[in-house]
């Protein structure tokens, strides 16, 4: 190759990399300008702040939900580990335990749900597919068991576990400065920390990742247990929101969760993929449900264009490749 | 059928890849064509066949000017290519993968396997090949597979077959029913185009050599006028005064020792040593276990019994990174899935198995990763834009030089190189050779399986020869013959 063709070449590949990268953003953009000229309500600082709020949940799924993602594999079980784990947490502080006992011991317990999964992929070699597919049912089955079918309430009013969901900080709810927390440590740890090359070595090529003396199975289990962390975080806030734990709480959240990473332009076949566009793509979901609800667009609807939007941002990225 | 191909050109954008290419091709004749990678072999191949349009040129095919619009019209006029990477159904019969798209079938659409079956049968018979009809595709050799695909061609009625190397994944056995095959095609006026880079499969099996060089026509002979050093000299377009470097290295004290190494499965009981800066052929057929002693070796398999001694010292190996940390590199011989992740950039593949070393509790120093990766990208001459650029955009012998620089950058003491130089052009590989006698000066001990006889014989200190999982032999140097070596792989002196 000449060297000449070789800029050219170099030029192009910069190009459309700044595409991929700017595309969810510039997405975002329009989509919000869009809805503020249909409805002027929508750019008021608490509608936005609200927004955030209802994104915190998604976000935080997504966010675990980019790391599996990478990797190459799926995470269906997240909205199964948000309902158990909060179930569990709600249920020992209505037992009366301490509330910041009952919320790390959520967490942990969210965790290890998380490397339950990871275990059977690693080490059980069951496609990510099927394995988080059974602990889906076996998760939201076991909430079931444990709460009776019925709602757990009594979770007293203490001030640390009424915090995590509605309290504000400097203005701002706590569970967007949770997200934004959970986004600087993840961002760091993907984009910045070995366990993150790790992990985009894993989904680029497992074999060749292995060869070169990468542990592929611990990275895996520790993946799929930051998603079951961070689910329980959203369960967490969740919980703490209705004040009550509820036994279906986050059904289809994972798809939530899946369709903000595709729309952040991370790669289903693993290997590729940014935080920050999972946070885009998060926002993107979040503006079209309160925007659509804003215009007045009817639930039913709402439902047919967030899908189109996915085939939309699928096929543009598919087109710069 | 005959073939005129007359000045054809081709750029893709800015780049020429072909500047008026001449050949012809007559029918019955199995015409070689050779160059290094990148010559624009495979260009000329798919202008050919309609995959891609020329820009200027003629194409005569039996007196007619002539263009085909894709490769499927090409391959019903009667030109079949087959590529190196094959498309097959691995979960459908041998019987279904041959009629994939062109079953018998009745009016109402019902197949007749039967009347396929003899057509099948017929077919096979008469090329030779005895495969079962109805076994799955996945559980044929790769070799078998291609000789399923030629007999596919060979049903749509080709008249010129084109083979991409077609024996890079063939065991020797394969290879001579591969040619035989060939030679019975050639008895029936099938034209054959045979693109290899194996200098003594060409002179074994074709009529005429056309050799291609940054993107013209050098010459086209007949086989018997030429020879192997004039091919490789148009191929490169100098003399090769030493096609292997004829460097003594030095060797050391023992470095590396291997005992009583079974798996229990394909290879028992091995036995072996490398000394520092010696460089140990491995050579034995294809399935003998070479590979798998290798992966036994770097932990990628389980061993039943074996111990590992580095510097007299007995040393754990339970997984790749074990290895890593006491100093082995492994080469595989499958770059593309085993050796780099295709995505990926030059300097992601070259830091990953270092990647510990540029970072600090777990913090990535990109700087230090990307110098540390530059300089050896500038070391090993590996031709890139940039090292941001992921490695599937390299040439095969680039691609290889950068597995090479992630295990020099590892700081290999002992490199395992499986097959270094397969696919790769002959440029390239020679400044691997070199490569691996400076590693050699350094002190490092090469253990390399090659397949490549006169690469064995014109790089190693010492070979070891493997049959069916046994050490059959071993020869210094100095008693290094291809006779030798072929009479210890293939079981004999016993």
């Amino acid at each position: 190759m000449n060297t000449e063709a070789g800029s050219i070449e170099k030029k192009k590949e910069k190009r459309s990399e700044m595409i991929r990268k700017l595309g969810p953003f510039f997405a975002l953009i329009v989509l919000m300008v869009f809805v503020t000229i249909m409805n002027p309500n929508f750019i008021q600082m608490g509608n936005i702040l609200n927004l955030l709020r209802q994104v915190s949940i998604n976000g935080l799924i997504a966010f675990g939900m980019t790391f599996v993602i990478i990797t190459g594999g799926i995470d269906l079980s997240v909205g199964s580990t948000l309902a158990l784990s909060g179930a569990l947490g709600a249920g020992m502080i209505a037992g009366g335990w301490s509330p910041v006992v009952a919320t790390l011991a959520a967490l942990v317990i969210g965790a290890l749900l998380g490397a339950v999964n990871g275990t059977l992929i690693a080490k059980g070699n069951t496609a990510p597919f099927i394995a988080t597919l059974a602990t889906m049912t076996i998760y939201r089955g076991l909430t079931l068991v444990y709460t009776n079918g019925n709602p757990i309430t009594g979770i007293g009013d203490s001030f640390f576990f009424q915090f995590i969901g509605k309290g504000y900080l400097f203005g701002i709810p706590f569970p967007v400065i949770l997200m934004a927390i959970a986004f600087g440590i993840l961002y760091v740890v993907l984009h910045k920390m070995t366990f993150g090359r790790k992990t985009f070595a894993i989904g680029g090529n497992e074999n060749a990742a292995y060869i070169a003396g990468i542990k592929s199975d611990w990275i895996k289990i520790a993946v799929y247990s930051i998603s079951g962390l961070m689910a329980s975080l959203a369960g967490l806030i969740l919980t703490s929101r209705l004040n009550s734990a509820q036994p279906t709480a986050g059904t289809t959240y994972e798809l939530d969760a899946i369709a903000a990473v595709v729309l952040g332009g991370t790669s289903l076949s693993g290997g590729r993929g940014r935080l920050f566009g999972t946070l885009i793509g998060a926002l993107i979901i979040g503006t079209l449900n309160n925007g659509l609800n804003l215009i007045g667009v009817s639930s039913f609807y709402q439902q047919v264009v967030k899908g189109i939007v996915i085939i939309i941002a699928v096929l543009l990225d598919r087109k710069n490749d | 059928m005959k073939i005129q191909m007359k000045d054809i050109v081709k750029s893709f954008g800015s780049n020429k890849v072909l500047l008026g290419v001449n050949i012809d091709i007559k029918s019955g004749e199995v015409h070689a064509l050779m160059g290094e990678n990148g010559a624009g072999k495979s260009t000329l191949m798919n202008i050919l066949t309609g995959l891609h349009k020329y820009d200027s040129g003629t194409v005569i095919i039996n007196g007619e000017e002539r263009t085909f619009e894709n490769p499927k019209r090409a391959e019903e006029e009667g030109i079949s290519f087959i590529h190196q990477e094959m498309i097959t159904w691995p979960d459908l019969t041998v019987l279904e993968n041959l009629f994939m798209g062109r079953e018998k079938k009745t009016s109402w659409g019902w197949i007749k396997t039967k009347e396929m079956r003899e057509i099948a049968r017929e077919l096979f018979k008469e090329l030779g090949v005895n495969i079962e009809l109805d076994r799955g595709m996945r559980t044929l050799s790769v070799g078998q597979q291609q000789l399923v695909e030629i007999a596919k061609s060979l049903m749509s009625n080709a008249e010129v077959i084109i083979m991409d190397e077609p024996t890079a994944a063939l065991t020797d056995r394969e290879i001579k029913v591969l040619f035989t095959t060939i030679e019975k095609l050639a008895a029936k006026n099938v034209a054959i185009i045979y693109i290899s880079h194996r200098m003594e499969e060409i002179f074994a099996i074709s009529d005429r050599i056309t050799v291609m060089r940054d993107g013209i026509s050098v010459d086209t002979k007949p086989t018997n006028e030429t020879d192997k050093d004039e091919v490789v000299r148009k191929m490169v377009g100098r003399d090769l005064e030493d096609y292997y470097p004829n460097i003594e290295t030095e060797n050391g004290n023992v470095l590396f020792e291997v005992k009583d190494l079974s798996d229990g499965k394909v290879y028992e009981n091995i036995n072996f040593h490398v000394h520092q800066g010696e460089i140990l052929g491995f050579s034995g057929l294809m399935g003998a276990g070479r590979t798998e002693i290798m992966r036994g070796i770097f932990g990628i398999d389980k061993l039943t019994s074996g111990q590992l001694f580095l510097d007299d010292e007995k040393i754990d190996v339970k997984s790749p990174s074990d290895a890593i940390r006491q100093g082995i590199g492994f080469l595989t011989e499958n770059r593309k899935e085993e050796g780099l992740i295709l995505d990926d950039s030059l300097i992601g593949n070259i830091s990953l198995p270092s990647i510990e070393e540029f970072s600090r509790s777990g913090w990535i120093n990109t700087k230090e990763e990307k110098d540390f990766a530059e300089l050896l990208i500038k070391r090993l001459t590996v031709k890139t834009v940039s090292g941001d650029v992921p490695v599937k955009t390299l040439s095969g012998g680039n691609q290889q030089k950068v597995v090479l620089a992630k295990w020099i950058g590892a700081g290999s003491r002992v490199l395992i190189l499986d097959e270094p130089t397969r696919g790769v052009d002959v440029g390239a590989k020679r400044e691997i050779y070199m490569l691996m006698k400076e590693l050699a000066e350094r002190g490092v001990g090469i253990i390399m399986v090659s397949s490549d006889l006169p690469e064995i014989i014109g790089i190693s200190d010492r070979v070891i020869v493997i049959h069916e999982g046994h050490i059959a032999g071993e020869m210094d140097k100095a008693d290094l013959s291809e006779e030798k070596i072929m009479t210890l792989a293939t079981g004999g002196y016993k």
